[in-house]
């Protein structure tokens, strides 16, 4: 589903922060992304998004060489990747139905379908009795499971997660790490930078730990890599 | 294009525009000020056209010969040859001295045919013969007539340096000037028009950064500000068209009423003669406007 072979990323500053890094993710996995803070974990994930172009190396995703890829294909090889952030990024001047809805306008869904799917999609994440509130009115849990609503609602093959519990506290980590493996369990290949150690612990999934921009472990069923 | 997709995009540039009044505003003020002086100027200079187009085709130059020559109708004829051959010269028509005297007789002794009986065998105006001379253009008038008072055996030119002259250098004046200010205004309003579109484009930078990032295409992230930028030019020209509407009705009917000495020189065009011009130009004036301001601003702001 995912393949890089040979990527680094240097910034025009010259820091570099993607080294050289070979990474195979198949697809119908659950994947952790984990390391310290400036090791080179959101560069990944922008490469991926392609809101970054590599500085070399070639990325395949879902068969498609997006390093290749013309600018004007983008927008559709977006589609099939639904993200979600730290900073939830909600659309504050609209109800939870309309930033959920939002996504799907944006692809020009018809108006029938969306009146189906948002509903449907609010229901699965648990907030089927708030689609009529702002973010604002909701706490941050809920807040991120309206993100993790609108990244899914057009059903993307690949989910990216940068981060999705570094403003919450653990309960609300934990219900919104378990949505993400139902998500997984549901057949949607999920990618979650975390620093959430007893999480990670937890959950027994594979974790590739990265370090400097290079990836320094890789185990199924991974732990958070001890390190100084 | 979705019906709903559409509606949509209406939704969201008429959204930018009620979020973003004051500058708004001001954008449709200056392009309402734009369209309301192209509607104006517009209407004056067609006017103005059309009076002197009529003049035009009504006033013509008479010219009269010399005694000798007014009863040799070769020698008159050969005259006019000369004359007819100029290129501003529309056409000529002759007046005998016959119907001199006849035109004259029914104008001056109507009603009391017997007072002119006594000039019956004796034409007073036997050597008033003329040619009648019309122009292509009253705008040469004067240099023709200068070419006429070189032309020996020629007595007499008759012609109306009146208002015509004045007329169509006023009209000139005021085409120039009005150019001048409607294409000012059409700067400013673009200008404006760019800044405003900014605005709205920064207050949805978060919009439309989550948009990149969900996969919208650049054509959807750019058209609520180009129906935003459209609208407003609708909004512009809208507002002093109907303005000028009701304005030409009621100046027209009140010349008409006050002046009606003049109503026989000055013949206003229909209003929907008018508006059946003004209307498209003014809405594709201000929908230009508002069209060429967003993708200005469009460029500039949302490169990627
Ligand atoms: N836009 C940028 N310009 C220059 N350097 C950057 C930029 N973004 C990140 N970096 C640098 O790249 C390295 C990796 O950053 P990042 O990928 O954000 O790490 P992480 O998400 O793991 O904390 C850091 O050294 C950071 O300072
Ligand atoms: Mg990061």
């Amino acid at each position: 589903m995912i393949h890089l072979e040979n990527v680094s990323k240097t910034y025009e500053t010259g820091s570099k922060a993607v080294r050289d890094l070979n990474l195979h993710i198949e697809a119908g996995e659950f994947v952790f992304i984990v390391g310290n803070s400036g090791s080179g974990k959101s560069t990944l994930i922008k490469l991926l998004l392609k809101e970054l172009e590599p500085t070399s190396g070639s990325i395949v995703v879902d068969g498609l060489d997006i390093t290749r890829m013309k600018r004007r294909k983008i927008p559709m090889y977006r589609r099939k990747i639904g993200v979600v952030f730290q900073d939830f990024r909600l659309l504050k001047d609209r109800s939870i139905y309309e930033n959920v809805a939002f996504a799907q306008r944006v692809i020009a869904a018809p108006g029938r379908e969306i009146k189906r799917r948002v509903p449907e999609i609010l229901n699965m994440v648990g907030l089927a009795g708030k689609y009529k509130s702002y973010p604002r009115q909701l706490s941050g849990g809920e807040q991120q499971r309206v993100a993790i609503a609108r990244a899914l609602v057009n059903r993307p093959g690949i989910l990216l997660a940068d981060e999705p519990t570094g403003n919450l506290d653990p309960s609300n980590s934990w219900e919104i790490m378990n949505l993400l493996d139902e998500v997984n369990r549901q057949g949607t290949t999920v990618v979650v930078v975390t620093h959430n150690r007893e999480i990670v612990d937890q959950m027994k999934k594979r974790v590739i730990a990265m370090k400097s921009g290079r990836i320094v472990s890789d185990e199924e069923e991974g732990g958070y890599a001890n390190e100084d | 294009m979705r019906i709903s997709t559409f509606f949509y995009c209406i939704r969201q540039g008429m959204q930018n525009i009620i979020r973003n009044k004051l500058f708004s505003l001001a954008s449709i003020g200056t392009i309402c000020a734009s369209v309301f002086l192209l509607g104006i100027f517009y209407s004056i200079v067609v006017n103005f056209n059309n009076i002197i187009r009529e003049a035009e085709t009504k006033v013509g130059i008479t010219i009269f010969f010399d005694k000798d020559i007014s009863y040799d109708q070769a020698r008159m004829e050969e005259i006019a040859a000369q004359i007819e051959k100029r290129i501003e010269v529309q056409s000529m028509v002759f007046i005998s001295a016959e119907q001199a005297w006849e035109h004259y007789k029914d104008k001056y002794f109507e009603g009391r045919p017997e007072m002119a009986e006594g000039f019956a065998q004796d034409n007073p105006l036997a050597a008033s013969a003329s040619y009648e001379i019309y122009l292509n253009n009253v705008e040469d008038q004067t240099a023709f007539v200068e070419y006429l008072k070189e032309i020996p055996g020629i007595r007499r030119i008759n012609y109306s340096e009146m208002a015509v002259r004045g007329l169509v250098s006023v009209n000139k004046i005021i085409t120039y000037v009005s150019a001048v200010i409607v294409t000012v205004l059409i700067f400013v309003a673009i200008f404006l028009i760019t800044n405003t579109i900014g605005l709205s484009i920064s207050v949805r930078r978060e919009e439309i950064r989550i948009m990149r990032l969900i996969g919208a295409t650049k054509f959807f992230i750019r058209q609520p500000f180009i129906v935003e930028g459209i609208l407003i030019g609708l909004i512009g020209a809208g507002i002093p068209l109907a303005v000028i509407y009701y304005i030409y009705m009621n100046v027209v009917s009140y010349v008409v009423e006050r002046l009606k000495l003049l109503s026989g020189l000055i013949v206003f065009l229909p209003v929907h003669q008018i508006m059946s011009i003004l209307i498209p130009a003014a809405l594709a004036l201000g929908v230009g406007i508002g069209f060429f301001g967003s993708i200005f601003s469009v460029r500039k702001h949302l490169r990627a």
